[in-house]
C-alpha cells in the first residue's frame, strides 16, 4: 500500500473538485469584475455597489436559514446594527472607516448570537416570530434611543478616507466592496467544506441525527447565528460608509422580506445562488424603473400608476419564480450548465 | 493483500467482556404510557447483544435513553471507560463524545449531503480545527480534513460503497442509505454502536450483507453492538446474547439457545403455536417517528 497515492489522491478529491468548465466561468466572471468599471457609468457603478452589499447580506442570511435551517425575519435588523454601529463609531469617535466597519462585524455578530438564543427551543415559523420581534426592537431601539442614534434623523457619517483617497466615490467602493465579496466567498466555500459547516447543514437536515453525532445544537446554532449576523453586520455597515448616511427607514421589515426573497429565488443553501438571487433583487427595480420610462414616453396616461405596477410586477416575478422552479435560480443555472454539457463542443 | 485499517475504527479501552454499559431499573413513561418499567441490562465489551420483541415493546425508547434523546423518570444508566459516566444526566451530544453511536429505526440522515459528507459529519468528535483555520482552509484544516478523508475511506471500503461515494443520500435506495447511516455512526470511532432495525425493510441478499457488516464490525475492531431486530434466523445467527422485551418489561436475556427454550419468550411470542422457529414479528410499517 503506497501512502502517497492516497494522499494526492484524496488531496485532489478534496480541492473543490472543480471542472475545467468550472475553472473557465470563475475566470470569466473574475476578468469582468475587472474590467467592468473602466466601462461602466455611474449608474451602473452604483448598481454594482449595491449588488456587492447585498451578496454579502445574502451569504450571510444563507448561511443562517438556507444552511442552518434556522429562518430569519431580523436581516433588516441586523443590518441596521452593522451601519449604526459603523457610522456612530467613525461620526463620534472618529474611527477610521474599516476599524469602524471591522468592530461593527464583531457587534452585530454578538446581537445576533443573543438574539439566536430562542432558536434552541423555536424551530421554522416559530424561530421566524422570534426574528421578527429581534427586528422590531432593534428598530424600536434605533429610533428612541436619540443620544446614540439620533433617532429618527439620519445619522451622517464622514467620508471614509484610505490613503488620502475618498473610498466611497462609486469608482474606489466598487473595488472595496467586490474584494470584500471575493474574501467573503472564499470563506463561506471553505466554511462548508469543514466540521462548522457540516455541522450547519447536518442541524437543518436532521437535527436530532446531528446531536447524536455529537453537534452541541446550541452551540451551533448560535455560532450559525454568530457567522450569519457578522456578514450582515459587514453589508450593514458597507452601506453606511457608502452612503454617508445612515436612516432607519433602509432597515425595516421589509428589508428582511427583501434578502429572504433573494436567497430563496436565488436558492437555499447555495453560495452561487446567494450571488444570483442578490443579483437579481437589486436589479429589478431598476430594470422596472427604466421600462416604466419607456413605458411612460409611449403612454402619458399611466404616470399616475406606474409605481403600483412596477410593484405589482416586483411581487408577481416572485411568485412566478416560486411556482415555477422553486429551487431557485441557482436551479436555473445548474440546468443551463447541464444543457452546455450535452453540447458536442462544450470544453 | 488485505488493507489494514488505518485509523482504529473502535475507541473504548476495555477488555472483551467487561462491563461497558450498566442499565438499572429504568422506568420511562409517556403520560399515561409506560413504556420501560424496571429495565436492568448490562452490555459487555465487544459483544453483539440483541434485543427483541413485538412492536410497541419499548425497544427503541431503550435505545433513546442511552443516547440521550430520552429522559427516563426513573433508574440509571452507566457507562464504563475507565471511569462511571451516569448518561441521564447527559446531553446528547455529551454521550455522543463519550463513544455510543446510533443509527435510527426510521433513516435519518443529512439528505442533501454526499455519502461522503455524511460520513465525515459522523467524525465530527474528532475534528478540533478552529473556525478560523477553517475559514481559511490552511494547514491545521486542510491537514485534519485529508486525515478523515483517509480515514472514512476505510469505512466506505467496509461497508462497500466505493461506488456511491459522490451520491447525494436522497437519492440512494433504501438498503443502501441503511448501510450508510451505519457506516456514519461508526464514523464515529464508537465503542458502543446502537442499531436500531438494521436491516428493516431489506430483501434476503441485503440482510446478509449487513449481518456480515456487522460481523466484521465486531470481531475485527471489537465495537460493542446493541441491535434491535425482527429477523429471528439473523438475530440467532449473529447475536452474543439475547434481550427480550416485551410490554417494556424485560422477559428474558440468555445466549440464542436459552432464548430458544425459554418458556416465557415462547408464550410471549408464539401463543398458541407449538413450532418455535422459525417465526416472525412484523415490523412496523409506518415512516414517522
Ligand atoms: N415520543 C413518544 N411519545 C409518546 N409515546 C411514545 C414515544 N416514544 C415511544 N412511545 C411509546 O412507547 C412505547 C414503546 O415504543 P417504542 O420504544 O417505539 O417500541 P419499539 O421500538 O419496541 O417498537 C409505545 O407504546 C409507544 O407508543
Ligand atoms: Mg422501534
Amino acid at each position: 500500500m503506497d501512502s502517497g497515492i492516497f494522499h494526492t489522491t484524496y488531496e485532489k478529491d478534496m480541492a473543490l473538485r472543480r471542472t475545467p468548465a468550472q475553472k473557465v466561468r470563475l475566470v470569466l466572471l473574475i476578468a469582468f469584475l475587472l474590467v467592468f468599471p473602466f466601462l461602466a457609468n455611474r449608474y451602473y457603478l452604483t448598481l454594482a455597489n449595491q449588488v456587492a452589499i447585498a451578496v454579502i447580506g445574502a451569504v450571510g442570511l444563507n448561511i443562517l436559514t438556507g444552511y442552518t435551517g434556522q429562518i430569519s425575519l431580523g436581516q433588516g435588523g441586523f443590518m441596521a446594527v452593522g451601519a449604526y454601529s459603523a457610522g456612530i463609531l467613525t461620526a463620534r469617535l472618529g474611527m477610521p472607516w474599516w476599524g469602524s466597519t471591522i468592530a461593527a462585524c464583531f457587534i452585530t455578530a454578538l446581537i445576533g448570537t443573543f438574539f439566536g438564543i430562542p432558536s434552541l427551543r423555536l424551530k421554522g415559523l416559530y424561530l421566524a416570530i422570534a426574528t421578527l420581534a429581534a427586528q422590531e426592537i432593534i428598530i424600536w431601539v434605533v429610533t428612541h434611543w436619540r443620544a446614540l442614534t439620533g433617532g429618527v434623523d439620519a445619522l451622517v457619517v464622514p467620508d471614509p478616507v484610505s490613503f488620502g483617497i475618498r473610498i466611497n466615490s462609486d469608482f474606489n467602493f466598487y473595488w472595496v466592496a467586490w474584494s470584500i465579496v471575493g474574501i467573503v466567498t472564499i470563506a463561506a466555500v471553505n466554511l462548508f467544506r469543514t466540521p462548522y459547516g457540516r455541522a450547519f447543514i447536518a442541524i437543518r437536515d436532521q437535527d436530532i441525527a446531528a446531536s447524536v453525532m455529537g453537534v452541541d445544537l446550541f452551540k451551533y446554532k448560535l455560532l450559525a447565528f454568530a457567522i450569519s449576523s457578522f456578514l450582515v453586520g459587514l453589508a450593514g455597515a458597507l452601506t453606511a460608509h457608502y452612503r454617508n448616511i445612515v436612516t432607519w427607514e433602509r432597515f425595516t421589515i421589509d428589508i428582511s422580506v427583501l434578502y429572504l426573497a433573494m436567497i430563496i429565488i436565488g436558492g437555499l443553501g447555495s453560495i452561487t445562488g446567494s450571488y444570483l438571487g442578490a443579483t437579481f433583487i437589486t436589479l429589478l427595480p431598476a430594470v422596472l424603473t427604466n421600462l416604466g420610462r419607456a413605458l411612460k414616453s409611449t403612454f402619458p396616461a399611466i404616470d399616475s400608476v406606474l409605481p403600483f405596477i412596477q410593484q405589482a410586477t416586483f411581487g408577481l416575478v416572485i411568485i412566478l419564480f416560486l411556482i415555477f422552479e422553486p429551487e431557485g435560480l441557482n436551479k436555473i443555472w445548474k440546468n443551463i450548465k447541464d444543457y452546455f454539457r450535452l453540447w458536442p463542443f462544450s470544453y | 493483500m488485505q488493507r489494514g485499517f488505518l485509523n482504529q475504527l473502535n475507541s473504548s479501552t476495555l477488555k472483551p467482556g467487561e462491563t461497558q454499559l450498566k442499565i438499572d431499573d429504568v422506568q420511562l413513561n409517556f403520560g399515561g404510557v409506560t413504556a420501560l418499567l424496571d429495565v436492568s441490562l448490562e452490555v459487555r465489551q465487544s459483544e453483539i447483544l440483541a434485543i427483541i420483541g413485538p412492536n410497541g415493546a419499548g425497544k427503541t425508547s431503550l435505545l433513546n435513553c442511552i443516547s440521550g434523546l430520552y429522559r427516563p423518570q426513573h433508574g440509571r444508566i452507566t457507562y464504563y471507560n475507565g471511569e462511571a459516566h451516569e448518561l441521564t444526566r447527559l446531553k446528547p451530544h455529551q454521550i455522543a463524545r463519550l463513544g455510543i453511536a446510533r443509527s435510527f429505526q426510521n433513516i435519518e440522515l443529512f439528505r442533501h449531503m454526499t455519502v461522503l459528507d455524511n460520513l465525515l459529519a459522523g467524525a465530527h468528535i474528532h475534528m478540533k480545527t478552529n473556525l478560523l483555520s477553517c475559514l481559511l482552509y490552511w494547514g491545521p484544516a486542510q491537514r485534519e480534513h485529508l486525515q478523515y478523508r483517509r480515514f472514512v475511506e476505510d469505512i466506505i471500503d467496509l461497508l462497500e460503497i466505493e461506488a456511491i461515494r459522490y451520491n447525494t443520500v436522497g437519492s440512494l435506495s433504501y438498503g443502501l442509505q441503511k448501510r450508510v447511516e451505519m457506516g456514519r455512526a461508526l464514523a464515529m470511532r464508537p465503542s458502543i454502536l446502537l442499531l436500531d432495525e438494521p436491516m428493516a425493510g431489506m430483501n434476503a441478499e441485503e440482510k446478509e450483507d449487513m449481518a456480515r457488516f456487522i460481523l466484521d464490525i465486531t470481531e475485527e475492531h471489537g465495537v460493542t453492538i446493541v441491535l434491535i431486530e425482527h429477523d429471528m434466523g439473523v438475530i440467532m445467527d449473529i447475536s452474543d446474547r439475547i434481550a427480550v422485551l416485551n410490554f417494556g418489561q424485560k422477559i428474558a436475556e440468555g445466549t440464542p439457545d436459552e432464548i430458544r427454550q425459554n418458556p416465557l419468550v415462547i408464550e410471549a411470542y408464539l401463543g398458541e403455536e407449538t413450532s418455535v422457529f422459525p417465526f416472525k414479528f412484523h415490523p412496523k410499517t409506518e415512516t414517522s417517528d
